[in-house]
């Protein structure tokens, strides 16, 4: 059978727009099509979130598997792809962390290229605020440990951080006066939305399948144990692989399988404000005090900070974490007082044991997990890569070898912890 | 905001106490007698339940006990806990 082409997939540019603007607007095609879902597919990916489409269409592009579905129990993108705050970076501790995050920005510099769909990158640079000489010493190592690796992550002055903040209010007053700042030219931030959209998009176009409002209630096994497929609420569906991309549920889903994984789930809420004209153009981030800002190009700043400190699946706002973000928001940047919020929502994400991604198989044969994403949305385009690579060749890809299930039983902890605020 | 019963100072709000997170296993008795998987699970391993769950919670800005209490991860409705405190 000859899979749709992806060449036939409707160009989006200026010219398609003029010429789409003349029919008023009627003319555009299905971004992505609804197609029966089929028995049996080789690959059943679960979650249609930016990390699931982002493997399938990786599945299709490098390894020519395209009998692939992507099973979604909601609609598509609307899980943590929907609720997070878009901030891409590289600033991590550990070598291989920083290599395959590194990756995934390059990744984002071309993808609206890559998938013909504007994803509103906008490499405006991150800074993280230093208010103690713990966190000083802590970030310095982290910019040594970058140094190796490309990415830049350097110290700067009270003056300079002034200068490239002026939104900051008199810096003598606060509780913690700032120290210095380190600056991540490489930060930046794109439309989750278009993400979700630009991968399914495309995926599609290379013969993926996506079936939206089909949730996945458990697995099908062999006699020897290996999985054959998943049941869903409408039916069972048979797969080769089966492979997890279910963000804030894996620890749910997987139990159906009679697997427990070294992951707890927390929820994590942001917040926007009213709209205000052009005042930060940089991601600001303030490890110790748990708070980071930018504002969007509707002119909305948007706010988040840390976790709420318990297990919870609520995807709701815990009034005490709200309190802290907000307060310290107020005392370094006191001209935001009077800011209206406009809207609030939290997402349920998922902390693996040393806080670094896992993207393994498991104990069953033909089930894979990608998860540990609590601040995954940087990391879509090589998450796909990396997860497609293995479930197609069934050997990680150089890039993620050490984030394999395999390293909690060898005690290989890839710690990454100390990241207040960071994602 | 969360009201908490501390088995010794009665109810008192959230900000006083530090969760522990999931009441897991107690520990082996012997953990020489474990092989890597077994303790790899032991160490790191959760149930992660979607619903209610037992877990532990530290009284830091008061008493200092720790103790269990069963809570639902998606209400957050707060129960009494049904862990043995007591087993090693
Ligand atoms: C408030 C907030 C702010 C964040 N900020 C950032 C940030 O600034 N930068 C960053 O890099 N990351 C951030 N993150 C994290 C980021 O959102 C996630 O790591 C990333 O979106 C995960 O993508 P995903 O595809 O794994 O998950 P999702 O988009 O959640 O996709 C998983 C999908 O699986 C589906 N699913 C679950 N169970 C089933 C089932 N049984 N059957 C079928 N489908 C199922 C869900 O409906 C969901 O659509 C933030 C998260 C939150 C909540
Ligand atoms: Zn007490």
């Amino acid at each position: 059978m000859i899979g749709p082409d992806p060449e036939a997939m409707q160009r989006y540019s200026f010219f398609s727009l003029a010429r789409n603007a003349l029919s008023q607007h009627e003319g555009w095609q299905r971004a992505w099509r609804s197609p029966p879902l089929k028995p049996d597919y080789d690959v059943v990916i679960v979650g249609a979130g930016g990390h699931g489409l982002s493997t399938a269409y990786h599945l299709a592009k490098e390894h020519g598997v395209s009998n692939v579905a992507v099973i979604e129990k909601g609609w598509l993108g609307g899980g943590n792809t929907a609720r997070n705050t878009h901030t891409i970076r590289s600033n991590y501790l550990r070598d291989v962390s920083i290599r395959f995050h590194d990756v995934s920005v390059k990744l984002y510099e071309q993808l609206s290229r890559e998938l013909n769909y504007n994803i509103l990158f906008s490499q405006r640079s991150m800074i993280d605020l230093i208010q103690s000489w713990g966190k000083m010493r802590d970030l310095r190592r982290r910019s040594l440990a970058m140094a190796l690796h490309g990415p830049a992550y350097q110290l700067i002055t009270v003056d300079e951080l002034k200068r490239r903040i002026p939104a900051m209010g008199d810096l003598s007053d606060v509780r913690l006066p700032p120290l210095g700042g380190m600056l991540h030219p490489e930060g930046a931030m794109a439309r989750h939305d278009a993400v979700a959209w630009s991968y399914a998009r495309a995926a599609d176009a290379r013969g993926v399948e996506i079936h939206q409002h089909t949730e996945v209630t458990g697995f099908t096994f062999a006699a020897n144990g290996a999985v054959t497929g998943v049941e869903t609420n409408r039916g069972v569906v048979r797969a080769g692989k089966v492979a997890l991309a279910t963000a804030g549920n894996t620890s749910h889903v997987i139990a159906k399988a009679g697997l427990n994984l070294p992951l707890v789930t927390r929820n994590l809420q942001a917040f926007v404000s009213e709209p205000v004209k052009p005042i930060i153009d940089v991601i600001v981030n303030c490890p110790d005090v748990g708070l980071y800002v930018m504002q969007s190009d509707k002119g909305e700043l948007v706010i988040g900070g840390g976790t709420d400190p318990i297990p919870s699946y609520r995807q709701g706002c815990h009034f005490a974490t709200f309190e802290d973000v907000v307060a310290s928001l107020v005392e370094l940047f006191p001209r935001f007082r009077n800011l209206k919020m406009l809207r609030q929502w939290g997402g349920a994400i998922e902390f693996a044991y040393d806080a670094s991604p896992i993207i393994s198989a498991t104990d069953i044969p033909g089930l894979h997990v990608s998860t540990g994403w609590y601040g995954g949305f940087k990391s879509i385009p090589v998450g796909g890569l990396t997860y497609a690579h293995l479930i197609a060749t069934g050997q990680p890809h150089p890039l993620a070898g050490s984030f394999g299930l395999d390293r909690f039983r060898g005690l290989r902890f890839l710690l990454e912890a100390g990241t207040v605020a960071q994602r | 905001m969360l009201m908490l019963a501390c088995p010794w100072c009665g109810e008192r709000p959230e900000g006083e106490f530090i969760c522990l997170g999931e009441a897991v296993r107690p520990r082996p008795l012997d953990p020489s007698a474990l092989g890597d998987a077994e303790w790899a699970a032991y160490v790191s391993d959760r149930r992660n339940i979607r619903g209610r769950h037992d877990e532990r919670w530290w009284h830091v800005r008061g008493c200092n006990t720790i103790f269990t209490i069963g809570r639902d991860t998606v209400t957050h409705q707060v129960f009494a806990g049904t862990q043995d405190e007591a087993a090693p």
